[in-house]
């Protein structure tokens, strides 16, 4: 499947792009658009204003894409609560990754380009999420 | 890449924007996000930041969440008529900040002279409160330098050795 969102990803679409890849389309295609009239028609919008799968009612886009396909797994609300705060920065949860994410996924916006960008966070999210895993089943920090 | 240097002459993203009177609340979440960005008022429902690639799509969203509760915005990119009436807008978003690290300032002062426990958590209140003021500062007023050192000794007062050895090679 065709997947698009707006060029110069920051941790939203990043993190996004991940969640799609893991859990709704093992083999996505993203295009990265300037205008959200140059989508293609067969790809799916995400992050871009007007698109369902975008930030709706105070929530990223994020934790749209869990609601709308109902991924209910509480790691995944876990990196939301991160996300969301390194996107949208409300101080609705408390997520001390937040800022050093936003500045990672920034600072790599300025030396490489979108396509890069997905494939070193791939690993990042992997990581965030297998901590987050085992913190959650160990109900402390693991080693 | 598409950074552009915040307080650099020149282009702005303005909002203009219309919010039905009733609900209140959903007026005062609107008004509540524009202050958190740090927004020039230019009048009524119309507001102003320097444009780069991060005010664009916090003024985006805005926009988009005034759509949804049933209001209409546009997002528009301008720049000033003169440089003096830009000056002028910057000046004022300057004082705003100035007040808000000058207490900053006087909090962090007042901590040094309590005890130990509550100059710690102190520390830690006036830290996010700083990097919060920092996000909405797009003219630094010279306050910001002081507020940063007042914070950061009381920071030091509080921990042992290798906070003095930082000192030194700072």
């Amino acid at each position: 499947m065709r997947w698009a969102t707006r060029a110069g990803v920051h941790i939203d679409r990043a993190a996004c792009a991940w969640l799609i890849r893991r859990h709704l389309d093992p083999e996505p295609e993203f295009v990265f658009v300037d205008d959200p009239a140059a989508v293609p028609a067969d790809a799916t919008p995400f992050d871009m204003r007007g698109a369902e799968l975008s930030h709706h009612g105070g929530d990223c886009s994020f934790e749209t894409i869990l609601r709308r396909y109902e991924l209910d797994d509480p790691v995944l609300w876990k990196l939301a609560e991160i996300v969301h705060e390194a996107d949208i920065d409300d101080e609705r949860f408390d997520a001390p990754e937040a800022p050093g994410v936003d500045v990672i996924l920034r600072g790599l916006s300025m030396i490489c380009d979108d396509a890069r960008v997905l494939e070193i966070t791939g690993p990042v999210f992997d990581g965030l999420y297998e901590f987050h895993r085992r913190a959650l089943l160990l109900g402390r920090e693991p080693a | 890449m598409e950074e552009t240097l915040t307080g650099a002459t020149g282009q702005w993203v303005l909002l203009a924007y219309r919010i039905p009177r009733q609900p209140s609340t959903l007026r005062i979440t609107i008004w509540r996000k524009l202050d958190r960005l740090g927004v020039a008022r230019l009048g009524d429902g119309l507001v102003a930041l320097p444009a780069d690639a991060r005010t664009r799509e916090q003024i985006d969203w805005i926009a988009e969440e005034i759509g949804e509760m049933g209001g209409s915005s546009t997002v528009w990119l301008a720049a000033a008529g003169s440089a003096a009436q830009e000056k002028a807008i910057a000046a004022e978003m300057r004082t705003a900040r100035a007040a808000e690290y000058r207490a900053v300032l006087e909090q962090a002062e007042a901590a040094a002279r309590g005890r130990p426990g509550e100059r710690s958590r102190a520390v830690k209140r006036l830290q996010a409160e700083l990097r919060r003021i920092g996000r909405r500062d797009h003219f630094p007023p010279a306050e910001r330098e002081a507020a940063q050192r007042a914070v950061r000794a009381l920071a030091d007062t509080g921990s042992g050795a290798d906070t003095d050895a930082r000192e030194v090679a700072r």
